[in-house]
C-alpha cells in the first residue's frame, strides 16, 4: 500500500529540483496517477523519462502500487523560479 | 534447468521483437483485452489502421517476467517498433495524440478518436436475434 504523499516524496527526493502531482485514480491506494515536471528529463526520449521514475518503485510497480500512469515534462526555462537557474 | 528455460524464452522474446515491425506484449488478446490499459492501447493500434502482432503475457507468469527483464520495463501492456521499446499504455496514448506515433510507424494520422475496444464479446446481438427467431417458433 501507498499514498499520494509517500509517491511525491519519493519522486521529488529522487529526483533534486523536480516537482509532482500525484493523484490517487480510483481511491483505492493502488492505483495513482503522477505529472512529474523535472530539468532531469531535458533531452531524453519519453522512455528514458518514464524509466526515470520506474526506477524509483522498482519491484513495486504491478505489485504493491497496481498502476503508475505517469505523464512527464521538462520545466518551461521562462516560468522556472530564478532560485531554480543554476 | 530454470536458468536454461528462462534463456530459451527470452531469446524467443527477442526473436519475436526482432521479427515483427511492429508488436504489442498485453494482457488478453486484441479482440478481448484483459486489462483496462491493454484494451486503451489495442484502440490506438486500432485507430492508426498499422497491422501488428500481439502476444498475450497472461498464459505463463514466466513471459512477463523474461519480458520485463528484457525490455527493462516494469509493467503490461509494451509496444515495440522496429525492435525497440516504444512504452507503455500512458506513452502510446500521449504520442498518439501529438501524432508522433503514427510518423514512428509510417501511417497517416486519423482524423477518428480510437474506437474503445470493451472486453464484451460482438456475438451478443447474434445470439439475441437467434433467440427472437426461436420465439417466433
Amino acid at each position: 500500500m501507498a499514498d499520494t504523499v509517500e509517491i511525491k516524496t519519493r519522486i521529488e527526493a529522487a529526483l533534486p529540483g523536480a516537482t509532482a502531482e500525484v493523484e490517487d485514480t480510483v481511491g483505492d491506494s493502488n492505483h495513482f496517477r503522477a505529472v512529474v515536471t523535472a530539468p532531469q528529463f531535458e533531452g531524453l526520449s519519453r522512455i528514458q523519462q518514464h524509466k526515470l521514475i520506474n526506477e524509483i518503485f522498482e519491484g513495486e510497480l504491478g505489485g504493491s502500487i497496481h498502476a503508475l500512469s505517469i505523464k512527464t515534462q521538462v520545466p518551461d526555462k521562462e516560468s522556472a523560479p530564478e532560485a531554480a537557474r543554476t | 534447468m530454470s536458468d536454461e528455460i528462462s534463456n530459451e524464452l527470452r531469446e524467443h522474446l527477442a526473436k519475436l521483437i526482432d521479427e515483427n515491425e511492429v508488436i504489442l506484449f498485453m494482457k488478453g488478446t486484441p479482440e478481448s483485452p484483459a486489462c483496462g490499459f491493454s484494451a486503451r492501447t489495442v484502440a490506438v493500434l486500432n485507430a492508426l489502421g498499422r497491422k501488428y502482432a500481439a502476444v498475450d503475457i497472461l498464459p505463463d507468469p514466466r513471459i512477463r517476467q523474461e519480458l520485463s527483464e528484457l525490455s527493462q520495463w516494469p509493467t503490461i501492456p509494451q509496444l515495440f517498433v522496429d525492435g525497440e521499446l516504444i512504452g507503455g499504455c500512458d506513452i502510446v496514448t500521449e504520442m498518439y495524440e501529438s501524432g508522433e506515433l503514427a510518423s514512428v510507424m509510417g501511417v497517416e494520422q486519423p482524423a477518428a478518436e480510437p474506437e474503445a475496444v470493451e472486453p464484451a464479446p460482438q456475438a451478443g446481438s447474434v445470439q439475441a436475434s437467434g433467440l427472437q427467431l426461436e420465439n417466433n417458433l
